[in-house]
């Protein structure tokens, strides 16, 4: 009961620290102090405060496209375990309702782009949709290789798989899992090289530029369930990278705590030192994740 | 009458309802509300019937002496039959609703009559087809389908495309006849009869049983449009009425899924590489089905070419349920087959909700070029909103009812990766198959509602469009309501499915819902919706405040017009460019040479390759090899009489010397 209190209060107060750890770690790479850890936070109570201002343009799928993909979000996250603890909610075939809840956030904000009837989120939905149709493969074949280890069909017990039955003969596929995993977490989240979170006017963006429209409240929901999604793929990644628990309770937190933040720092410093991809180049990078996790599936089948 | 009569009553009146108004004015409405009448009475006695035979649990038979040279008149039902008979009986009724309003006998006085004919035709054949127990009753009520279908989607002949279209579909359809011809021939050479009885295994050599189901595959396949049998789909589906779309693609696609399991069922066919080959088929169906529709800008073409991805997806379920025959899993085919028969439902109440509303749409843009259209959300606010039901029910997302059937499906894949399953993993990866198809299905339904619904219109019209008549909004209100129900409530229909299944397994299935916990389903999507109306209300006072004129900010984007936004050509280019291997799209790309290039035009094209580049080709140079056989047909009496002689010397000759 205690542990499902704090993977509740973890899950929804901790995304934004990503962000902030994130962009911390780029700043000391560029030689800037940076804006506050905490500064997401900020942002977020700031926006909350704020009026909102709407095209009349638009229709109510603009309105209601940040609320439904965050409640799509927020039950996909209910069905992922943090850690070594279990998920708050497992049943059989939960994996499928997982991705599909991260699917019915992509419909509608794409569709609320497409919405404001400009060009230019016009081309990031295009971009989004099209890339998805890539990165969908990578993450079935990574949940097929869970599946096949664990002999389960809860995500629960499934990305508890490396911990549990991880031996020497399946570490290779997990090494392919993580790096294919990895590439995943960039693309979905609109990390660099796929995407760049920090410049809305370039025509090469996808995420941020699907969101320009939005402001006030509803931009602090979008910016809040983009924190939720990484905060999700960091954990799924997480399983794979460290499957290790101490067996008390409290350590085990601090432990997860920490390796979020080896996550983010991670990111922040693929962020530095990487250039953003050329768009075209982009399918080969999703490509190569699909790769990456088929290659661990045949190398577990074999 | 019992349950059985009543259904055949039902059938009856279907198939008589347009002949009435045959004998009234060619203008009069109230001939056209007597075919509904006759229709909803028909669809009633059937419905009656059905929940009168519990759903044909247990199976019964009517059989009566006719006059044919041999068999009987046998019809029956069992609840492979009630499965498919419950889209019949609900479908062209409110399709006959829609039609009053749609295409109103006094403003189509040319062939009113005959659409309420061959309406009533179409949906008592296949009435027909689902009942017959008897396989030259069988091939009649399938022309009498076939055909019906031919001259509904004809009904514009005044136009080349419609005509065009409606020859491609008879000889795709009459090619899938003649397959039909030979398997039942073949089967009647093995049963010794022309009842449709089931085949004892030892009873038939392997050759046999893989003529036989290559012959069933290829034969229902046209009807289904299973690639590479698809060619007429997009065509027929794009020129007929919208009313009658609604009913090809929401039912009578399925009579070809209804045949393809009527035969598994009564044939031994229990080899592996069976349902390898179908699942294989299956995937290709679906992921290139709806790739080809992603690069359409026809509403309708896109929409038939999504049913074929939806064919290729129940295709795929019943591959799976034939490799778990193969190897006596249960679990396979419980889940393979459950999911392929609830998607069958799933997808004739959505599909036929979609083209319903696509024919809306066309009734105010007065268009079928989705480019054309745009910001049709403002003034059909109703349409847009049955619209976006249906595209989130097609594209598989939960809470509505898409998702169902594709769960079913998945778990059935990733049951093959299970502990007790050694090496059947390469089965895992339709998995995957499934995941690239729904990921291509949001692509392509993000885009047409985007394309028809958002943004600012493209080409303003002086009268506006507008949200349709009451009789045409209530079908689709109807059937989106059923999106709804079955997203929440889908365990509904599980004992019906589970018989179904049950003429496969035998009694020792395991419980649908054992294997599926659909209670979490239902629970999620209730908390779901809670979520986002909740979520919805806190900040609806925030929305209203919000200022009454602002233009789209977008970073500056000065002077938007309406002819700047993305149109769904330009949504669609990534994903076409990635899929350019199969699509082929022709490009017209202007030439812009000169210092002042003249005014030009820039356009691209996705035309169905099979058909434009293989089948039609290989048509014209057939005609062509064929001119030269003319020679022989000189039109002169002399000669043909100099042929005879010929012949009959040669006959002569050849039974007199015997060389």
């Amino acid at each position: 009961m205690i542990n499902l209190l704090i993977h509740l209060i973890l899950l929804l107060t901790l995304p934004p620290l990503l962000l902030g750890i994130i962009n911390k770690t780029k700043a000391l790479f560029a030689g800037r102090k940076g804006p506050p850890v905490l500064q997401v936070y900020y942002d977020l109570i700031k926006l909350a405060q704020r009026d909102v201002v709407i095209s009349d343009v638009t229709t109510w799928v603009f309105t209601a496209a940040p609320i439904i993909t965050l409640v799509g979000v927020l039950m996909a996250a209910l069905l992922v375990p943090l850690g070594s603890f279990p998920a708050p909610v497992s049943f059989v075939g939960d994996l499928i309702l997982f991705a599909y809840l991260l699917s019915i956030g992509r419909f509608f904000t794409t569709m609320a782009a497409m919405d404001t009837g400009c060009a230019l989120e016009g081309m990031g939905a295009a971009r989004e949709v099209t890339f998805s149709c890539l990165s969908e493969p990578a993450l079935f074949f990574a949940l097929l290789v869970l599946a096949k280890m664990s002999g389960t069909l809860m995500l629960g017990d499934l990305l508890h798989a490396p911990l549990i039955v991880g031996t020497q003969s399946t570490a290779a596929s997990m090494v392919l899992l993580a790096i294919g995993l990895f590439i995943l977490l960039l693309a979905e989240n609109s990390r660099i090289p796929v995407d760049d979170p920090n410049t809305h006017l370039e025509l090469t963006m996808i995420h941020e530029v699907m969101v320009l429209d939005h402001s006030g409240p509803l931009l602090g929901i979008v910016l809040y369930g983009a924190a939720i999604k990484l905060f999700l793929f960091s954990a799924i990644l997480l399983h794979i990278l460290f499957p290790f628990q101490t067996g008390c309770a409290p350590l085990d937190w601090g432990l997860f705590i920490v390796e979020m933040g080896f996550v983010a720092v991670t990111v922040g410093v693929v962020e530095s030192i990487m250039a953003r991809l050329q768009m075209q180049h982009v399918p080969y990078l999703l490509i190569a994740a699909i790769l990456f996790c088929s290659f661990g599936f045949v190398l577990l089948v074999r | 009458m019992n349950g059985i009569e009543l259904i055949f009553a039902g059938t009856i009146l279907l198939i008589a309802s347009g002949l009435p108004a045959c004998f009234r004015s060619r203008k009069s409405i109230q001939a056209q509300w007597m075919t509904t009448a006759i229709m909803l009475l028909g669809s009633g006695l059937g419905w009656a019937g059905l929940l009168a035979t519990s759903f044909g649990t247990p199976a019964i038979e009517l059989t009566h002496a006719w006059n044919l040279p041999s068999g009987q008149f046998a019809i029956g039902l069992d609840p492979l039959s009630a499965v498919f008979l419950i889209p019949i009986f609900t479908i062209p009724v409110l399709g006959s609703f829609y039609g009053m309003s749609y295409w109103r006998q006094n403003e189509h006085p040319e062939n009113g009559r005959g659409m309420g004919l061959f309406y009533g035709l179409l949906a008592g054949g296949m009435a027909l087809v689902v009942l017959s127990r008897n396989s030259i009753l069988f091939m009649i009520a399938w022309e009498v389908m076939a055909l019906a279908a031919f001259f509904l989607a004809g009904a514009e002949d005044e136009k080349t495309e419609v005509r065009r279209a409606g020859w491609i579909y008879l000889v795709a359809t009459h090619t899938g006849t003649v397959c039909l011809l030979a398997l039942f021939c073949l089967l009647r050479t093995v049963s010794g009869g022309i009842a449709l009885s089931t085949i004892e295994a030892g009873s038939l050599s392997s050759g046999i049983a893989t003529a036989l189901f290559i012959l069933t595959i290829v034969g229902f396949g046209f009807k289904a449009g299973i690639m590479p049998m698809h060619i007429w789909l997009p065509g027929a589906h794009a020129n007929a009425p919208s009313h009658v779309s609604a009913v090809m693609s929401g039912v009578m696609l399925k009579m070809g899924i209804y045949g393809i399991l009527r035969m598994l069922t009564l044939l031994p066919v229990t080899e592996l590489w069976n349902g390898e080959v179908l699942l294989g088929l299956g995937a290709t169906t679906g992921i290139l089905g709806i790739a080809f529709a992603i690069g359409q800008n026809d509403i309708k073409r896109l929409l038939a070419y999504s049913s074929i991805e939806n064919i290729g997806i129940i295709t795929m379920g019943i591959g799976l349920a034939l490799i778990g025959r193969a190897l006596h899993r249960t679990d396979f085919i419980l889940l393979g087959l459950g999911g392929a028969l609830l998607h069958v439902w799933n997808h004739s109440l959505f599909k036929s909700l979609l083209f319903l509303n696509s024919g809306s749409i066309i009734h105010a843009a007065h268009t079928r070029d989705m480019n054309r259209m745009g910001g049709l959300a403002k003034s059909m606010p109703v349409t847009a909103g049955l619209f976006i039901i249906g595209a989130v029910a097609i594209c598989g997302l939960p809470p509505l009812n898409g998702f169902a059937s594709e769960w079913l499906l998945y778990l059935g894949f990733f049951h093959s990766v299970g502990a007790e399953s050694g090496s059947l993993w390469p089965i895992g990866v339709a998995a995957v198959a499934l995941a690239v198809i729904g990921a291509l299905a949001l692509a392509c339904f993000v885009k047409i509602y985007s394309t028809v619904f958002l943004g600012p219109a493209r080409y303003p019209k002086q009268n506006a469009p507008q949200d349709p008549s009451r009789l045409m909004s209530a079908p689709m209100i109807l059937l989106a309501s059923g999106c709804v129900f079955f997203g929440f409530l889908p365990q509904i229909g599980f004992p019906l499915l589970q018989q179904a299944i049950g003429q496969w397994t035998g009694s020792a299935a395991p419980a649908l819902t054992s294997a599926a916990p659909f209670q979490w389903i239902s629970g999620a999507a209730a908390i779901f919706l809670l979520l986002s109306v909740g979520g919805h209300l806190l900040l609806r006072r925030k929305i209203r405040r919000a200022p009454a004129t602002t233009g789209t900010w977008s970073c500056g984007y000065a002077h938007p017009t309406p002819k700047m936004q993305y149109s769904g050509t330009s949504f669609a280019q990534m994903l076409v460019s990635l899929f350019r291997w199969a699509l082929c799209p022709r490009i017209n790309k202007p030439d812009l040479s000169a210092i002042f290039p003249a005014r030009t035009a820039f356009s691209t094209e996705v035309a169905d390759t099979l058909l434009e580049r293989l089948i039609l080709p290989s048509f014209w140079k057939t005609r062509g090899t064929m001119m030269k056989l003319r020679l022989l047909q000189q039109g002169r009496i002399q000669i043909y009489l100099l042929y005879i002689l010929a012949i009959v010397s040669f006959l002569f000759c050849w039974s007199h010397f015997g060389f």
